[in-house]
């Protein structure tokens, strides 16, 4: 078995590891050691050299990103720590933050301590109320403690953390928008300037998701050789939180290596598919990645190499779709989700996304020709000019439908309708027949 | 209609405390949604009056998230995952089956004042599809027993249960 880093202090019952109880693990080692070795540049320096790279999706080298905020650069400065995870698939975070919260706490002021931060915004999502209430029960812990205010064990770094919670929009994942939410605006994505110069109240501000900041203690702690050992693959970083659902046996959040093999977290770790399914394909990072192929089962699950092969990491969020569920009804189920969450702010995406629901409807239904899926795949490639990266994202399972699974969506055409049957049918994940609990 | 005496000072207190009363402005609408049931013009006014906001700020705040409510909910507010993972277990029949057993329609309130039924985006529960979030709380791997069974133990505690902010 693989070493765990961000679950290692996962308890048996499932419970967050307190204050005491980290500490005794060597908690806030990391943050001590930054804090009276070493200055803000070597922090910074560490953490590049380790190659850890964004966990929220991007996959932006987060050294890099301190490294924006110039040195002589105004105070207050911010840290915006997301865990908005709304992206269908996605749950990484709540269990990270469940499972080890001052792990979090540290990892956030570790980054502060990097980038002189003043101030964290914690934002969470409103389905994740008892994670908000769970942190702020553990800030008032590391407040007390020292870890946080002001001389943050007794040095002359003072810093502390918000709780922010949202009430509810995918789009308040992207960081532009999440600062325009924090700041009591409707939250559009603002990209008139870089949020590392000019953020939140428009003072330098990093935005980082929390998988990502949990990372920085352990390199501080067992250094960057230890750290880049334990992906599987060259190119790859540390860990990873990899999220499986669907019609597997065993859905849940393994930390693996980076790298580790698609069809490996599918078939060894959640336990392959549920009796009576067989693997079709899946989305491999959360919905706003594309459908894959069988052959794709192979590929490392980094970001290097999942974008060698056409993919895209994302969130590392893996979705399983047996033979006989309906891409085309799955990719409506997709679109439908990105048209209701869309904030509506740039035509390509406010009119577009409907757009390809509204064709995908008819191919489902029958109605749809071959004119229809040119004209999917035309308005797919056009949601690139789109102001930010939500309407590419949902465009991606659009593109990988009619990419990897064109013979399926033929098959509705020409007033033939769906082949798959109706919604009534049991298949292995009904929920009427289908109790893991009791199985 | 005037708040509670408590409410009030409370939101008063948030405002003077705030160093920019823009970052307590969903605090203080989750605060009145809970007091009024839902984000009513009333509601709006108060926060209004409160925050120094305009209501068209207001209003083009609330109207942007899925847990503010401008329109009355009931007392539990069934968000129903209607997330890809969800969906392939089946949460269409999970949706239609709540409909169904309340005799209310998408965001109606039932008759005794209980229970919404809403669809909701991505719960972030995806390993314990089909999932719903009651209130905060969140129920997984339903089976029409399960959902039954939850459904007879909010009514037999309605009066016991404390709402939480996202209600």
């Amino acid at each position: 078995m693989s070493e765990r880093v961000l679950l290692k202090n996962m308890r048996s019952d499932c419970g967050p590891v307190g204050f005491d109880e980290y500490r005794q693990l060597g908690g806030y080692e990391a943050l001590e050691r930054a804090v009276r070795t070493m200055t803000p540049d070597e922090v910074i320096n560490m953490v590049t050299e380790s190659g850890l790279r964004g966990r929220g999706g991007a996959g932006f080298p987060a050294g890099r990103k301190w490294g924006f905020v110039r040195k002589d650069a105004p105070h207050p400065r911010y840290i915006q720590s997301n865990t908005d995870e709304m992206e269908p698939g996605t749950f990484k975070d709540r269990v990270l933050v469940n499972t080890d919260p001052h792990l979090v706490i540290e990892g956030i002021t570790m980054a502060a301590y990097a980038v002189q931060a003043d101030v964290a915004v914690f934002f969470i999502r409103p389905s994740y109320n008892d994670d908000a209430e769970l942190i702020e029960r553990e800030l008032s812990a590391a407040r007390e403690a020292g870890m946080l205010g002001k001389n943050i064990l007794g040095s002359d770094f003072s810093f502390d953390i918000e709780v922010h919670r949202s009430a509810g929009r995918y789009i308040c994942g992207e960081s532009s928008a999440q600062a325009n939410a924090i700041m009591g605006k409707r939250p559009n994505p603002d990209k008139t300037g870089h949020m590392t110069s000019s953020g939140l109240w428009g003072m330098p501000t990093v935005v980082n998701n929390v998988e990502t900041l949990a990372h920085v203690p352990h390199i501080i702690r067992n250094g960057v050789e230890w750290f880049k050992g334990l992906a599987a693959t060259p190119t790859g970083d540390g860990t990873k939180l990899y999220c499986v659902s669907g019609e597997v046996v065993d859905p849940g959040c393994y930390e693996l290596p980076m790298g580790t093999r698609l069809g490996d977290i599918i078939f060894e770790h959640a336990g392959g598919m549920l009796p009576g399914a067989e693997f079709k394909t899946c989305i491999p990072g959360g919905a706003s990645t594309s459908f894959v192929t069988q052959a794709q089962l192979a590929t490392p699950m980094d970001f290097d190499s999942m974008k060698a092969a056409g993919l895209s990491l994302g969130t590392g969020s893996i979705v399983v779709f047996d033979k006989n569920t309906c891409l085309v009804q799955a990719t409506i189920n997709i679109l439908t989700y990105f048209a209701r969450e869309s904030c509506g702010w740039c035509t390509p995406c406010r009119d577009g996304i409907p757009y390809m629901l509204s064709l995908l409807q008819d191919i489902e239904a029958g109605d749809g020709t071959e004119a229809d899926v040119k004209r999917l795949e035309t308005v797919a490639a056009g949601m690139a000019h789109a102001y930010c990266g939500f309407a590419p994202g949902a465009a991606s399972t659009v593109k990988g439908l009619l990419r990897s699974f064109r013979d399926e969506v033929r098959e509705h055409l020409d007033g033939r309708g769906c082949p798959f049957g109706d919604m009534e049918k049991p298949k292995p994940g009904d929920w009427k027949v289908l109790d893991r609990d009791a199985s | 209609m005037l708040l509670p005496e408590e409410l009030e000072t409370e939101i008063q207190t948030m405002v003077r405390e705030a160093e920019h009363v823009e970052e307590k402005l969903i605090d203080i609408i989750y605060l009145l949604q809970n007091h009024f049931g839902c984000f009513s013009d009333v509601a709006l006014g108060h926060a209004s009056r409160l925050t120094g906001k305009t209501t068209v700020e207001l209003e083009e705040l609330c109207t942007f998230y899925d847990f503010i409510y401008r329109r009355p909910v009931g007392r539990f507010v069934i968000h129903v995952c209607d997330g890809v993972a969800c969906w392939m277990h089946h949460e269409n029949s999970l949706f239609q089956y709540l409909c169904d057993k309340l005799g209310v329609g998408v965001g109606e309130v039932t008759e005794d004042g209980l229970f919404t039924v809403l669809p909701t985006a991505c719960l972030g529960n995806c390993h314990n599809a089909p999932a719903m979030l009651i209130n905060g709380k969140h129920y997984g791997r339903l089976t029409p027993k399960k959902v039954d069974e939850i459904i007879d133990e909010l009514r037999e505690n309605a009066d016991n249960i404390i709402q939480c902010l996202c209600r």
